[in-house]
């Protein structure tokens, strides 16, 4: 089967300054794969490069097999790939559910009025589907949790990705049951047969979650491995560059 | 987690009906005797503040986006008084067409600068203020420029239409046409996304930079209207039109709910807060305050109104 998204060769330079040389990899549909590395590893370039906010400098993005070259953020999400940032992205004065369609609103009729009846009630299946426990479609997202909002997050994220969702760092300000729900969430995605690639500095969510765990160390690619046939100390040692 | 007791935005969102009610009452008691509640009095008042509400329905847009006007005042001198100009050679259908052009092309240029060289808009609009209030005077040479085209006078003026005056019908548009916008379509709600997390709305593939060219360019629109229903009903155009409007649509708008630092807006607030600014002004002449003393006055009830409607709930 063609890998969802194959990268091949990634090189990418600021300047002099190399963050990221000749990184490959291949992901499958209903496959979770885990990027691990220090701080300034280079994670967030690779997740940026692959939702269209940096071109890589060398190297090819294969989507489905087809050479993609993202001019941007939006080329990338008609694509299919979904980002869930750090920083969520979330409107928070917004309601839950246009947050959900965030620059996609449906319309209806013909002076083009926002279909709220539809957002609404695609967000409440959603929301159960996911089980992502908020007050209400209508509730405003300042009004919620850290968890509820990074479910709001995955959940727009869940909506629309057709192949491939990004997750930079998704439950690092979240405490130990929201963490849990978040991670039920995200197995939920595996389920509907999505590819997803996952930057986490949790080992431990890391070994919960991934198929597979890739790791980075100052711009290189250390190594890919399987998570059943590896563990917590040489992923560690693989991070740090110090044997175990 | 699921209280459905409303939430301290919603309840800040009602002040302005709240303060027009204690203003109201306040005026009625006082002034029972000097024809505040004659229905004359209280259509004048609708009449005066209709090029204020004009503006203020723009500056919802402006403001929801995260940015500010402060060149609206100087814009509605500029728009009339070219269009009065225009109107004397032209006729005035080319004048009505010149005076929203007029204001357009400011909003054009504030919101060009704003959103492509990313400067802040408090200071780009304070600088064209000056630069159009200044175009203002130098074209007019500091005099009246008179307005005689009676069915433009009709139209933005003293004329009505089925008995309903015609400064009611273009509020009522505007207002009407304002809300729909700003509630009910995705451009509406890509200005609240906008205000709310630029960043947020950049990633979400929402155009950034046109939605704050375009509320600018809005904003000019309505000072441009605001313009020609100064020049209507006053039968002349002059440099000192719009002059006073800019503290008063501001704070019309702040104390009708909507958010100073973008993400939240309320066109019905803000014709609310604009009528409250109206009453305010004709309750004190009719107290036969001096000119100075409504001015304090005024400042001091815009100053407690935006206190508590701009207090953030605690978090």
């Amino acid at each position: 089967m063609t890998p969802v998204l194959q990268l091949r060769n990634i090189r990418k330079s600021f300047g002099g300054v190399t963050a990221i040389q000749d990184f490959s990899l291949d992901l499958h549909a209903g496959e979770v794969v885990a990027l691990v590395g220090d701080n300034g590893a280079g994670k967030s370039t690779l997740i940026k490069m692959i939702s269209g906010v940096y071109a890589p400098t060398a190297g090819d993005i294969l989507l489905d097999g087809q050479p993609a070259s993202f001019a941007d953020a939006s080329v990338a999400r008609e694509r299919g790939i979904e980002v869930v940032y750090q920083d969520l992205a979330l409107a928070d004065q917004q309601s839950v559910y246009m947050n959900l369609f965030l620059g996609r609103e449906p319309v209806k009729g013909p002076f083009g009025l926002l279909d709220r009846k539809r957002m609404i009630a695609e967000t409440e299946a959603l929301v159960k589907e996911l089980d992502v426990r908020i007050p209400s479609a209508s509730a405003t997202i300042r009004d919620l949790s850290g968890g509820q909002r990074q479910g709001v997050a995955i959940a727009r994220a869940t909506h629309w990705a057709k192949k491939l969702v990004l997750l930079d760092e998704p439950t690092a300000a979240l405490g130990v049951a929201e963490t849990a729900r978040v991670e039920a969430t995200i197995k939920a995605l595996k389920a509907r047969n999505l590819a997803i690639f996952i930057i986490s500095h949790s080992l431990d969510q890391v070994f919960r979650l991934s198929d597979r765990i890739c790791v980075l160390r100052r711009g290189q690619q250390i190594g890919v491995r399987e998570t059943a046939k590896t563990d917590k100390n040489e992923i560690i040692a693989m991070i740090t560059g110090v044997a175990a | 987690m699921t209280s459905s007791l409303p939430t301290r935005a919603a309840l800040q969102g009602l002040i302005v009906y709240a303060g027009f009610a204690l203003i109201f009452l306040f005026f009625s008691a006082m002034l029972w005797d000097r024809g505040f509640l004659s229905a004359q009095n209280l259509t004048n008042i609708i009449l005066q503040t209709a090029p204020a509400t004009v503006l203020a329905v723009g500056l919802v847009f402006v403001l929801a986006a995260g940015e500010i006007d402060l060149s609206f005042g100087a814009a509605v001198a500029l728009a009339a008084i070219v269009a009065a100009m225009v109107m004397r050679t032209q006729g005035w259908p080319v004048g009505v067409l010149a005076g929203l052009a007029t204001g357009m092309a400011v909003g054009l240029v504030n919101g060009a600068i704003v959103a492509y060289a990313r400067l802040p808009s408090f200071l780009v609009t304070l600088a064209t203020m000056g630069v159009i209030a200044g175009a203002a005077r130098e074209m007019s040479g500091l005099q009246s420029i008179p307005v005689t085209a009676e069915p433009f006078i009709a139209i933005f003026g003293g004329g009505s239409l089925l008995g309903i005056p015609s400064l009611v019908l273009w509020t009522i548009g505007v207002v009407v046409v304002g809300h729909l916008a700003f509630r009910e379509t995705r451009y509406g709600a890509h200005v609240l996304a906008v205000g709310d997390n630029p960043r947020a709305a950049l990633v979400s593939g929402i155009r950034v930079a046109r939605v704050r060219l375009s509320v600018l360019v809005l904003s000019g629109a309505c000072a441009g209207l605001a313009g020609l229903l100064y020049a209507g009903r006053l039968q002349a155009a002059r440099y000192t039109l719009g002059e006073s409007d800019l503290m008063t649509v501001i704070a019309a708008v702040i104390v009708g709910g909507t958010a100073l630092n973008g993400g939240r807006g309320t066109i019905p607030g803000a014709l609310v807060g604009s009528l409250m600014m109206g009453m305010l002004s004709n309750g004190l002449i009719l107290m036969g305050l001096s000119v100075s003393w409504q001015m304090m006055i005024k400042g001091l009830i815009i100053l407690i109104a935006v206190a508590v409607s701009l207090r953030e709930p605690n978090r």
